[in-house]
């Protein structure tokens, strides 16, 4: 009875088939090695989205399968992308000025490296010495453990503190939101030691790698990308399909149940959240270097928003749906604003895509939440004909025995 | 005998109400007992303040030969201590399989990380399909419970409660919503536990008391009323008074 991990999940297995195509579809398709029937911009979008649909995954996991509505996962997908933005920055930077000082008749010595660095990236804010955060930015290997270690500690403190408070439904989701809000006020100011509301910038420009166009580095993050989320989608497969994934979707449902079952609900939680969070790093570190800037408003609270937004559209409690929803309203999103959508006159009043997008998808979502709870993720139940149990109907009580009202009838 | 469980001198206010008033009652290791009392007598509270749900405000819950006290403990570290509860609202996780539902009680290790890399042996899949037996649900183990009739939910969470394997069983009006036969098959069922731990049942219906045949206690206003087999409680004049002369 008990089947193999891919025939229980077997949308895994598509998932992962349709990942590749898409890559290849795209490599292809790209400037970078292919016939460059799709720009470079745009490879860096779909490269983009990938790494969004990794962070709807890790929602989806902790939200859609545990029941923690949280609103600040886009907390650590920032705190990822500034990790490595602070190598990238300073990686490139020093080779920038290595090279202008190179020039000097005296060779520099490493301190002033270090503080013509310093001047080059803080000028901005009017400073010129490294903050402490900055200590390892010199070193990729310890940026890199820290673009995991810096979002799993914030989730790993902020969780339990949460969770053992027993803070659970919408005061959770406002604590997040306070959470990630603090946060990107935090970083607004230019005594945070990384650069204010400026952020980093000229993340798109791989260190050592000057000579490289473009196209090609697009393409290296578009795999990148399309390699994490593969590997993300089979990790939370794996995670939700067991013992452990009967454990929280038994949290989502009925909490205090789980309990009494004697499993200490907090730690679950806790696990599930930080997990997810680290997973959120990860994207964002690999969804920044394509964006080529990051700054404070990137973690806003409504960036959070979107994200759960993403993920009820596309259909929460299912892995595909939070991949779906993520780049369908995304990409919309991209269009949309973009100004590419030709405005609706309506006589009296042009209706103007870029203003009123927002409004769309707020309507979309209450929609969606009204009418098609399972989101578009539910439209794969009509082709395999899967239905829930049908809950209509109540129980008739003791005294008429166990037949439901649905039953009796018949 | 020995008392696997001794609850002295609880009492329990809610905004000034007296939920629990100085109640005592011990039970031993494999006995089975039957608790009755007009609503409100605290007969939920007291499961609650067992299993930690609720804190009380003063008296002692001690546990086991270490006599440990059980209010330093939060619900699952109770639960894994080994009393079990069932509540009386059938609450099984609906959108789960009975199989699913009944591997999650397993007495198996809780941790997350255990968990997360269990894989179920032959044994384990073995004792599921026993218990499943147990409760006339074999032939619905790959059922999603949420659809399953009112007995059958009453079942599943009897079957889970066994699979945990707790040495108290706290059961909540098993027999709410069950039919005659199911009642017998529950009665059967508990009479069967209690040969091997402590079952302590919660009860408005006196028929299901009395075929039961166990020592009852009497709740009432949160404090112990009478306590005896059910034939001598019920000629207690305090009992008819409050409870069975309404």
């Amino acid at each position: 009875m008990r089947k193999s991990f891919v025939a229980r999940n077997p949308s895994v297995l598509i998932f992962l088939a349709l990942l590749g195509v898409f890559t290849l579809a795209v490599t292809v398709l790209g400037e970078g090695l292919g016939v460059g029937l799709i720009s470079t911009s745009f490879v860096k979008t779909l490269g983009k989205t990938l790494c969004l649909c990794l962070v709807a995954i890790a929602m989806d996991l902790v939200w859609g399968y545990t029941g923690i509505l949280s609103l600040g996962h886009f907390a650590f997908f920032g705190l990822g992308g500034y990790m490595i933005g602070m190598w990238l920055m300073y990686a490139r930077t020093e080779l920038i000025v290595a090279e202008s000082l190179a020039q000097a008749e005296i060779p520099p010595t490493p301190d002033e490296i270090r503080d013509a660095i310093g001047t080059q990236i803080f000028g901005v804010v009017g400073g010129s010495d490294f903050p402490a955060v900055w200590t390892f930015a010199h070193s990729l290997p310890i940026q890199l453990a820290l673009v995991v270690l810096v979002p799993g500690l914030l989730a790993l403190v902020f969780g339990w503190l949460a969770f053992r408070s027993r803070v659970t439904g919408v005061y959770l989701s406002i604590l997040t939101q306070a959470m990630t809000l603090a946060l990107a006020l935090y970083l607004f100011q230019n005594d945070s030691g990384l650069r204010g509301n400026n952020g980093l910038s000229g993340l798109q420009n791989l260190p050592g790698a000057a000579d490289v166009p473009q196209s090609m580095v697009s393409i290296w993050f578009f795999w990148a990308s399309a390699a994490a989320l593969a590997i993300g989608y089979v990790v939370a497969a794996f995670v939700v399909s067991g013992k452990f994934g009967s454990v929280i979707r038994g949290i989502r449902d009925d909490e205090a149940r789980v309990r009494f079952l004697g499993y200490s609900v907090e730690g679950y939680k806790l696990f599930v959240f930080t997990l997810t969070a680290v997973i959120a790093g990860i994207a964002g570190a690999l969804y920044y270097p394509q964006a080529g800037i990051i700054n404070p408003a990137e973690i806003a609270p409504i960036a959070s928003i979107y994200l759960a937004v993403w993920v009820a559209i596309g259909g929460r409690g299912r892995l595909y749906g939070a991949v779906i929803g993520a780049a369908f309203v995304s990409l919309l999103s991209t269009w949309f604003t973009g100004g590419q959508v030709p405005d609706l006159p309506l006589g009296i009043y042009t209706v103007k895509w870029v203003d009123w997008w927002l409004v769309l998808l707020g309507f979309s979502f209450v929609l969606v939440t009204l009418f098609a709870p399972k989101g578009i993720g539910g439209l794969f139940d009509l082709l395999t004909g899967r239905h829930g149990p049908d809950r209509h109907g109540a129980a008739l009580g003791p005294d008429q025995g166990s037949l439901r009202e649905k039953e009796a009838e018949q | 005998m020995t008392t696997l469980l001794e609850v002295s001198g609880v009492s329990v206010s809610f905004d000034g109400f007296k939920a629990i008033n100085n109640l005592s009652f011990d039970i031993g290791p494999a006995e089975l007992r039957a608790i009755i009392g007009p609503n409100g007598a605290g007969k939920t509270t007291f499961m609650d303040i067992v299993t930690g749900k609720t804190k009380p405000d003063s008296g002692e819950v001690l546990w086991g030969e270490m006599s440990r006290s059980l209010l330093k403990m939060n619900e699952s570290q109770i639960a894994r201590a080994g009393i079990g509860r069932k509540f009386q609202r059938p609450t099984v996780f609906e959108d789960q399989s009975v199989f699913d539902n009944l591997l999650m009680a397993l007495k198996k290790d809780r941790a997350p990380w255990k968990v997360l890399f269990y894989r179920e042996t032959t044994a384990d899949k073995a004792r599921v399909e026993e218990l499943a037996e147990e409760i006339g649900l074999a032939d619905q183990l790959q059922r999603k419970s949420g659809e399953l009739s009112h007995g059958q939910k009453q079942w599943l969470e009897i079957g889970m409660l066994l699979a945990q394997e707790p040495r108290l069983l706290l059961v909540d009006e098993p027999a709410a919503g069950m039919t005659l036969a199911e009642r017998e098959h529950t009665t059967d069922l508990l009479k069967e536990a209690a040969k091997t731990r402590a079952v302590v049942v919660v009860e408005h219906d006196m028929e299901f008391v009395r075929r039961l045949e166990c020592r009852v206690t009497v709740l009432h206003e949160g404090s112990v009323l009478a306590e005896g087999s059910l034939d001598h409680v019920t000629k207690n004049q305090q009992v008819i008074d409050v409870y069975l002369g309404r």
